[in-house]
């Protein structure tokens, strides 16, 4: 026969197969489990590139090119020719100064086009309703944050001079998109149109400017303009993209990432479950007619081919169908999550569609390629003696297949080879344990003989197909955990986060402290009723040797690594580690440290930087060497907004070099006043507002957790499908039994408590592995990926069990209700 | 057992196909009756009705006096735990059960407090004292009827019902369950009516009745 031929005949059977209604459920199966992982896909995808682009509006861009003298121009020429949004900016310190009084202030020079990204507010009248900027300052004029505005006393109209020039003040900044930058320089701030620069005289060699081109566009775009430019970077130039970004918002970033991709990878486990089961059901129902095929005269490999096309027709077909019905949802879903949060998601790549038909086929190949080799194999005698060649399992290269597939889609999802071996062996290691736990358990259920043959039956249904029993227990306590952690895991794990910031965090940073006004600052304090925040001393400092060999960012590929290299480091010193720093490895030194020549570093920078415990690190500290060993790597936890140092030294190390100190306080809402007396008693701190910045982390946070919600829904909807299936899978064997029962003389009542205890028994355990697993879930997730503690949650059992038992015998008794109402003799003519 | 004037007819399409038409006959306490004839001849359909499997197109089936088609469907499965036993050709024992659980599941669904002694005393009488924790996948097709027979016999049934019990069964084995069927016949008095293709057991009841197109050819004038 041809392959065309071979094809029309797959297509025929398939058709017929449609009609007696037999693929629907595996058709279905597959739909919903490529439409979830579409679903989830496309979303995360779009929500991905979302928080992306949230976080970059804390650089203002996608990507700013940073330098201390002014860029060549072949940076801005070449962004321009590849199409990207361009604009420029220069940042500076400077004096502002109106008639007697002064103020130091940041000035941000800006041009046409600014800022690419987020959006900078402005009001009329001081804590007036702000406004976006449509537009950037007008020639001649400045617009001055509240706080500047406060400390010149000055109105809307006056005039303020800067350098040699001079600005009419024409509005007061409330919100500018770029303020996590460097925000140890940060003070009041002051914004200007770029041409009138010039006028001011302050461009001269010598002058603190930041020259930032900032750049944006689509993230193709963006990632080949950092492969053009990262090789033409000298020295005094860095690159800095939202990877480059500040630790805590990276931290949250991964954080969001790595929250996704583990929801994502449920969905596919559920997926391969219910592809499974109705793979299962498939063959068994087409034994018959495969032995019926060979026995007309149909070779083992023309049963085999006709099969194989029919799989993959059909899977080609689920799996669009699936990524249509993905597309739809995620964008019902992203209009639910725009409304609920005001979020703009960018469009979605295709690339999840691919990766959905992908997943189909593959999910396919390894959970009903297996059972189809049985289809192949099936002894033509079975026509005669159906005893013969019945499903035996899918057998060991079918097994190792399946997890292979399963194991290759979760490396691939978790985009982590660290994340996905953890998922993975966690999900080994969570079958095996789910399995002998479910194994002992029935095994104990059969034991509870004397519970009346409603029991009996039930239970004995259990242990007849352990496997499959096994199977259903698990596949149903995954979506019945995923339901869980969806609601109270995650609840959970939100308060955990929420507490882990304590309540009056701190929101503001006060930097430049000179020694002198310590105490006076203490001072000026405790005459407020506020709290004393600790005050560390701080000198800078660039690395310049690990061990005997000298330090340059060339050195490096990462490029936080080569950004670290090329600034100053702020070292301080201290005898006791701060409350929220934990050592990872090696000691913290001795109150009466022996020798002062040593270093504690933040693990995440020295793992960075390739550093190790017993490393020799030498800094160039106002052009003296200070060299020490390090002797002990600390874990920060950056979320609580205290002041801390990637590097600390015992006391007598940095004393003699010159120091300013930083502290970190809570100021209440409503205590802008505050604010202003410090401005007026210590005209030179610089005071940075930090809860701006934790406002922003925190509104990310919420949508991520909106997001796992989202993608926690389509885990439970492919549970669901499971539960299906898995009832469906095993019809024909409950309407047998019904049918026997009832001609022993079974009424519909005992065969309904039969089916009942069945299935409670099912959802009992579900439940059980359920809250087993969602409180090791959040278990995991709390210490491993969100570095929080975890109180296990009780009601978590109750819920599951409850829940699970409640919820499996309701669907198990919809589903298995038709049994009842069919004559028993038509299915005993049937079987016969 | 009294049956009158059963008619069975399905609807296939826009015909409707008489499978049984009029049937009436009466088996007296005790008789063995044997039920013949070709395939289609609606033999099963018969064994079925008589045993409110399913539901006549009209005609009435009386047990004991007992009209089974007043009854509701669980009235219906009620009577046969208390009346009925039932062996199949294809035996039809639950795979997810014991010998002894399959034995002693009609006593069970009665209500029996002393099922497992009597399905073990009836597994003993049939010879399979020693298999009674075996599941029917281990056990021989011969021991598997005989399961089903003693599952049949321990509600000590009045009216046993029997379809082509050796049918899928090797003459020498299929001979066994057959002595066995009749001995347990003979203790406990049943009546046994049975569907059948095979000529030595049909000779071994007291009377023969012929289903031909559905119609019984010897049936009113044998009762």
């Amino acid at each position: 026969m041809s392959l065309v031929r071979e094809f029309r005949l797959a297509l025929r059977l398939l058709g017929r197969d449609q009609r007696a209604g037999e693929l629907l459920l595996i058709g279905l199966a597959l739909i919903i489990a490529v439409a979830s992982v579409t679903t989830v896909g496309f979303f995360a995808d779009r929500v991905h590139r979302a928080l992306n682009r949230q976080a970059n509006q804390l650089l203002g861009a996608d990507l700013v090119a940073v330098a201390d003298r002014p860029l060549p121009p072949e940076f801005e020429t070449e962004a321009r020719r590849r199409g990207l949004a361009v604009t420029r900016m220069l940042r500076f310190p400077s004096m502002v100064i109106r008639g007697e009084k002064n103020v130091l202030a940041s000035v941000k020079a800006v041009a046409g086009g600014y800022p690419l990204r987020g959006e900078v507010r402005i009001a009329d009248r001081l804590y007036g309703a702000d406004r976006p900027a449509t537009d950037i300052p007008a020639r001649g004029t400045a617009w001055v944050d509240e706080r500047l505005f406060t400390q010149l006393e000055l109105a809307i109209g006056d005039v303020v001079n800067l350098g040699t020039a001079q600005f009419r003040v024409a509005a007061i900044l409330t919100h500018e998109p770029d303020s996590a930058i460097g925000f140890i320089n940060s003070g009041p701030r002051v914004y200007v149109n770029e041409s009138d620069l010039a006028a001011t005289g302050l461009v001269q060699t010598g002058s603190r400017i930041r020259y930032r081109l900032q750049l944006a566009g689509a993230d193709a775009g963006i990632d080949a303009y950092r492969e053009w430019a990262l090789p033409r970077l000298e020295p005094g130039q860095r690159i800095e993209g939202i990877r480059d970004a500040r630790p805590e918002i990276r931290s949250a970033l991964d954080r969001a990432e790595k929250f996704l991709n583990l929801a994502a990878l449920v969905s596919v486990i559920l997926a391969a479950v219910a592809i499974a089961l109705s793979a299962r059901r498939f063959l068994q129902r087409h034994l018959d007619g495969c032995a019926m095929m060979r026995c007309v005269g149909a070779s083992q490999g023309l049963v085999m081919r006709l099969y194989l096309m029919h799989f993959a027709v059909m899977g080609i077909v689920a799996s669009l169908l699936g990524c249509t019905v993905g597309v739809l949802a995620q964008l019902a879903l992203s209009y639910w999550l725009a409304s609920l949060a005001s979020v703009q998601l960018p469009a979605p790549g295709w690339l999840p569609a691919l990766h959905g038909v992908a997943t189909g086929l593959a999910l396919l190949l390894g959970f009903a390629l297996p059972p189809l080799a049985a289809i192949g194999k099936v002894p033509t005698l079975r026509v005669l003696r159906r005893e013969l060649g019945a499903p035996r399992g899918m057998g060991l290269a079918g097994y190792a297949l399946a997890f292979a597939v399963i194991a290759g889609l979760i490396l691939w999802k978790a985009h982590d080879l660290e994340l996905g071996g953890l998922v993975l062996g966690g999900f080994v290691a969570a079958m095996l344990v789910a399995g002998v736990v479910t194994w002992l358990l029935i095994t104990l259920l059969a034991r509870v003989r004397n519970r009346g043959v409603a029991w009996r039956f039930g239970i004995a249904n259990l242990r007849r197909h352990i496997l499959g029993s096994i199977l259903q227990v698990v596949a149903l306590g995954i979506g019945i955990m995923a339901l869980l952690t969806l609601t109270l895991i995650r609840g959970d794990l939100l308060k955990a986060w929420q507490t882990s910031l304590p309540p009056h965090a701190p929101n503001r940073f006060i930097v430049n402290i000179q020694p002198d006004q310590i105490r006076p600052l203490a001072e000026f304090f405790a005459a407020r009723g506020v709290v004393r925040p600790p005050v560390f001393p701080m000198v800078r400092g660039r690395l310049i040797r690990i061990n005997e060999r000298s330090v340059a960012s060339a050195d490096y590929v990462d490029d936080r690594a080569k950004r670290l290299i090329d600034r100053e480091f702020n070292l301080s010193w201290a005898t006791a580690m701060q409350a929220d720093n934990e050592i990872v490895s090696g000691r913290w030194w001795e109150a009466t440290a022996a020798r002062a020549d040593q270093f504690s570093m933040e693990n995440g920078i020295a793992e960075t930087l390739g550093v190790r415990i017993g490393d020799v690190l030498t800094f160039d500290v106002a052009g003296q060497r200070v060299a020490g060993t390090v002797t002990s790597l600390r874990k920060v936890d950056w979320d609580s907004f205290n002041v801390n140092f990637f590097v600390m030294a015992p006391p007598g190390l940095l004393e003699r070099y010159p120091a300013s100190h930083i502290t970190s306080f809570y100021l209440p809402p409503g205590r802008v006043d505050l604010l202003n007396a410090l401005v007026q008693a210590f005209p030179n701190f610089l005071l940075i507002d930090v809860a701006q910045i934790m406002a922003q982390v925190q509104k990310m946070m919420d949508q991520v957790a909106r997001a796992v919600q989202f993608v926690f829904l389509f885990t439970l909807l492919a549970g669901l499908v499971v539960l299906y299936a898995a009832i469906a899978s095993t019809q024909d064997e409950r309407l047998y039994q019904a049918t026997i029962m009832r001609t022993l003389g079974a009424s519909r009542a005992q065969i309904t408590y039969a089916n009942l205890a069945e299935f409670a028994a099912i959802g009992a355990l579900s439940g059980l592995l359920a809250a087993a697993g969602a409180n090791a879930l959040g278990f995991i997730l709390a210490i491993k990926v969100l570095n929080l503690s975890y109180a296990f949650n009780g009601a978590v059992w109750l819920v599951g069990v409850g829940c699970g038992t409640a919820g499996i015998a309701a669907a198990g008794y919809l589903g298995t209700r038709r049994v009842l109402g069919i004559a028993p003799l038509q299915v005993l003519q049937r079987i016969a | 057992m009294r049956v009158t004037a059963l008619t069975r007819q399905v609807a296939t399409g826009d015909a409707q196909l008489t499978i049984l038409q009029d049937v009436s006959f009466e088996v007296m306490p005790g008789e063995a009756v044997a039920i013949v004839g070709v395939s289609g001849s609606g033999k099963s359909t018969l064994l079925g009705l008589l045993a409110g499997l399913d539901t006549p197109s009209s005609g009435r089936v009386q047990i004991n006096g007992h009209d089974l088609y007043a009854l509701d469907e669980d009235g219906r499965a009620e009577l046969r735990g208390r009346m009925v036993g039932f062996v199949f050709q294809s035996f039809q024992l639950l795979p997810a059960m014991t010998a002894l659980e399959n034995v002693m599941l009609p006593l069970e669904l009665a209500g029996d407090l002393a099922a497992r002694e009597a399905a073990r005393a009836m597994l003993d009488r049939v010879g399979l004292g020693g298999r009674l924790h075996h599941y029917p996948k281990q056990l021989s097709g011969g021991e598997q009827q005989r399961v089903a027979i003693a599952r049949a016999f321990v509600t000590r049934p009045a009216l046993l019902l029997a379809d082509e019990p050796t049918g899928n069964l090797d003459a020498a084995t299929g001979a066994q369950v057959i002595d066995l069927m009749f001995e347990l016949n003979h203790e406990q008095r049943t009546t046994l009516l049975l569907v059948t293709h095979d000529e030595s057991l049909s000779r071994r009841c007291t009377r023969v009745l012929r289903l031909a197109g559905g119609r019984l050819e010897n049936g009113k004038n044998l009762t």
